[in-house]
């Protein structure tokens, strides 16, 4: 574990892409292949089942520090992670301890399915021979996500130097189902990949937005000069679903969400058409809430998701379907470097065979002789439940990750409203010590109502004077949250809205953001709940 | 009637009727005690000024001309009956604890205060008093301080690390005590020591009041690169991200302070290093040094006042949180925003 807290000390100790590289090679190169797969496994969200949950965890704990069980929580609040903050408050000692990370990791598997009492035993144990960093990615190992500043691109790049093979290869193949006991270094660095897992998905291809903000409108010359003339590129709708891979391989399917999450079970209607594709297929494409020919927003699917069983009637009400954006296999064929014209037409043919049309569509191209046209198009976009336009280069193979060039997303300005700040809560991570969580309000007659909650869109200037402000005029507290003066008003953008009987205004906001702070209103013209309602429909 | 409090809070400051004077009052008045130097607690305006004799250069520089009178620790002074003695808070140079006792009574106002003997400043001694008015910046159980020495040892293998790589160091630490207590605690045989003007004001305002310094460079126009490298550089919170800090480039950025002891809050700062140095006591400073006062009732005057309270009530003390302009929750914020100038913080 000395080298894993180094690891994370040392990559705490520098800001800079470059060198954090640095560091995970110099730390890949210090420990065994079994450190580094599991290191990799670590970070990219492969952590060990929990052996011990988090209430009992925080329980044992405790007993090792002197305070209150309300002190604690404030600490928590302060601190804004539960591994540093436990580390912070028991008492530091000199380490002792010798095991590796794949040792500690093997030990965790193993005291997961024991009593209470054991695990109890165990847990006190190892937290008296490790000293204060030590227990903190302990902590992070039993506990949350390992999400500590460190792109997986990062660990992918680090690797892929050492290995001296190229990133998107490894990020290839890491992908997918796989753990430290199945799938070794030897294998993710191999020449040729011999590896056997047929539900591996391959890396999406995502798109940058060609207008960063609402604010920095494109005009239609803006795009001839930046992307050239609108037939070198193929246009489509961006839809608002589930980004997903299909896969078929060997006799059987595979449905791989963007967060690379295995959703094969969550989509029951899809399968009849999967299963009749040939094997060695992979599409992308977008799952979609869709009933009669038409979309529905989005809310409809989210009642879906996050459930474990599916009942029929959830089925019918909530019916979906495939949108099919691309192929990247076909007869067990890699074509992701052919060109996106390519790729279409094998996609079009794929789908013009199965018997399957209602569930299994394809994503529309929309003619464009000029940006003009597609202007038009995407000022439509909304009323199709689409967010926007994609823009395809036609010439372009279909790349990993996010790149900037051949595809681009164009979607269509948000809708916004003016609203008050009315609550404020602590950031976490970066920001744990500011308040950065805000809930906005609009007016319902003389009363402002709630109507969404917002954590992102104020530069670093902002945000501390609006914690500075949030200090200084806090009505009352409730734990964490803080009731503030009305005062502050925020341009607040979102990308529709939906009737709710969950919230007290009766709607819910997706994707509510801060464009701006508009410092320019006073609170009396904040917008009314009234002129919201009036978007619904 | 119940009786009036020896000292209370009132819209100007911590007020001694008994006295007819404010300790580190935040409105002018006409007879101010002041804890130290720093801008929360020395506040321009005021008829009479008394203060210790260590922070009268420094008021000088920052008040300009007022009517000081300074005392040292240890002496008391008799105003209208009410005995005050000044007692090292071990904050800052001139850094005072404040004792008052008036017909047997006693309350003493610690000011800011650390008890971690720093070499720089009188270390903290606890005063026996009824009531204590406390800080208490940093009372969460979450910050601990590990000794000075561990930390310096730290900035100073820092500091050669990033010499041999060629690049300048740059400490941000604030500019009066913090960069004071790095700059006597940098190991000369690495290099040179340059300053940032805010700095150097400093260090030569506790040059005047006869405090010796290690030697310092300040920064000027002309001020080449090539000797700035692999040198340190001690500068204010408010120089970082500024194109002054760009012209040292290549630089290594770290910060000292105690808010530093958490990820976040580091992290946010975006630099290279974060060193957990404090001038405020930590903790289980904060629980001893009241303890070792003996006192019955606390007031709390600024940090964490709301849940530092709680718990002292629950282990038996009568503690209370004072409403006062000091610190506050984040008075890493206040002692930016000092530097920055105050427009920096108006929000309309």
């Amino acid at each position: 574990m000395k080298n894993f807290a180094q690891l994370f000390l040392s990559l705490d100790e520098t800001n800079k892409t470059n060198e954090k590289v640095k560091v995970i090679k110099s730390y890949l190169e210090q420990v065994s292949d079994d450190d580094r797969i599991n290191m990799l496994a670590l970070f990219t969200g492969r952590k060990p089942k929990r052996p011990i949950n988090s209430t009992q965890l925080k329980e044992w704990a405790l007993a090792l520090i002197n305070i209150p069980d309300w002190l604690f929580k404030e600490s928590y609040d302060v601190v804004g992670d539960l591994a540093e903050t436990l580390s912070l408050l028991i008492p530091d000692v000199e380490s002792t301890e010798t095991k590796s990370l794949s040792e500690w990791v093997n030990e965790i598997n193993k005291v997961r399915p024991l009593s209470d009492e054991v695990k109890k035993e165990w847990l006190i144990t190892s937290l008296n021979q490790l000293n204060r960093q030590e227990k903190f990615v302990f902590f992070k190992l039993l506990t949350g996500g390992f999400r500590l500043g460190v792109s997986q691109n990062l660990v992918v790049k680090a690797i892929a130097e050492l290995a001296n093979l190229d990133t998107a290869t490894i990020t290839h193949r890491i992908m997918g189902n796989w753990s430290p006991e199945s799938f070794s270094y030897q294998e993710l660095i191999a020449e040729d990949d011999g590896s056997a897992d047929i539900s591996r998905p391959y890396p999406f291809f995502l798109a940058y937005p060609i207008q960063e903000t609402s604010e920095q409108q494109k005009s239609t010359t803006d795009l001839q000069t930046e992307l050239g003339d609108a037939n070198h590129w193929q246009a489509e709708f961006k839809w608002d679903g589930i980004r997903a891979q299909l896969i078929k391989r060997a006799d059987e399917i595979f449905i791989w969400s963007r967060g690379e999450e295995l959703a094969t079970d969550k989509f029951p209607e899809l399968h009849p058409f999967i299963h009749d594709l040939p094997n060695g297929i992979v599409l992308d494409g977008e799952i979609l809430a869709f009933k009669d020919d038409k979309p529905l927003p989005f809310n409809i699917l989210q009642t879906r998701i996050g459930r474990k069983t599916l009942s029929k009637k959830m089925l019918a009400d909530n019916p979906v379907a495939f949108i099919a954006y691309d192929v990247m296999e076909v007869e067990k064929q890699d074509i992701r470097s052919k060109s996106q014209e390519e790729r279409r037409n094998i996609l079009e043919s794929i789908q013009s065979l199965s018997s399957h049309q209602e569930i299994f569509r394809i994503s529309e191209i929309i003619a464009a002789v000029d940006w003009e046209t597609l202007a038009i198009a995407r000022e439509q976009a909304r009323d199709l439940m689409a967010e926007g336009l994609m823009l395809k280069r036609k010439n372009a193979s279909y790349q990993v990750g996010r790149k900037r060039g051949d595809w681009w997303k164009w979607k269509v300005d948000p809708l916004s409203v003016d609203a008050v700040m009315i609550y404020a809560q602590k950031g976490h991570g970066r920001r744990a010590d500011l308040y950065t969580d805000y809930t906005f309000a609009v007016w319902d007659g003389d009363k402002l109502v709630p109507i969404a909650k917002a954590y992102s869109g104020l530069t670093d200037k902002e945000i501390k004077q609006v914690d500075y402000f949030v200090k200084r005029n806090t009505l009352e507290k409730f734990g964490p949250v803080r009731t503030v003066k009305a005062e502050l008003v925020f341009e607040i953008g979102f990308e529709g809205i939906n009737k709710s009987t969950r919230h007290k205004s009766g709607v819910a906001l997706r994707f509510p953001r801060i464009l701006r702070w508009r410092i320019d209103k006073p609170k009396e013209e904040a917008d009314t709940l009234e002129s919201l309602m009036m978007l619904l429909s | 009637m119940p009786k009036k409090p020896l000292l209370e809070f009132n819209n100007y400051g911590i007020y001694c009727a008994a006295g007819d004077f404010y300790i580190d009052p935040w409105r002018p008045v006409k007879y101010a005690i002041i804890t130290h130097a720093h801008s929360d607690h020395a506040k321009f305006g005021h008829q009479n000024y008394l203060a210790h004799h260590l922070s009268r250069e420094i008021l000088y520089h920052r008040l300009g001309k007022i009517n000081l009178e300074t005392m040292d620790y240890g002496v008391s002074k008799t105003i209208n009956e009410v005995e005050v003695t000044f007692f090292p808070a071990g904050h800052i140079p001139g850094s005072a604890q404040i004792r008052v006792i008036y017909k047997g009574e006693v309350w003493v106002v610690s000011g800011d205060y650390k008890t971690e003997n720093d070499g720089l400043c009188a270390p903290f001694e606890p005063v026996k008093c009824h009531s204590f008015i406390s800080e208490c910046t940093f009372g969460m159980p979450v910050y601990k301080w590990a000794p000075q020495s561990e930390i310096f040892k730290g900035i100073n293998e820092w500091w050669q690390q990033n010499q041999a790589e060629g690049k300048t160091s740059v400490l941000a630490g604030y500019s009066l005590g913090k960069a004071q207590r790095i700059l006597q605690n940098l190991d000369l045989s690495i290099g040179k020591v340059y300053t940032h003007g805010i700095i150097q004001n400093s260090n030569d305002a506790l040059n005047r009041n006869g405090i010796e310094l290690k030697p310092t460079t300040k920064i000027t126009a002309e001020t080449t690169k090539s000797e700035l490298a692999g040198n340190m550089i001690i500068c204010p919170p408010s120089a970082v991200g500024t194109p002054w800090i760009k012209k040292m480039t290549p630089f290594s950025l770290g910060y000292c302070s105690g808010w530093m002891a958490i990820r976040g809050a580091k992290k946010r700062r975006a630099v290279d290093r974060g060193f957990i140095l404090s001038d405020h006591a930590d903790w289980d400073g904060l629980i001893s040094s009241i303890k070792a006062t003996e006192c019955d009732t606390v007031y709390l005057t600024h940090g964490f006042t709301a849940s530092f309270s709680r718990y002292l009530q629950e282990i038996g003390y009568d503690a209370r949180e004072a409403k006062t302009l000091y610190g506050n929750e984040d008075d890493q914020l206040d002692e930016e925003n000092f530097i920055m100038g105050k427009e920096e913080t108006n929000l309309k």
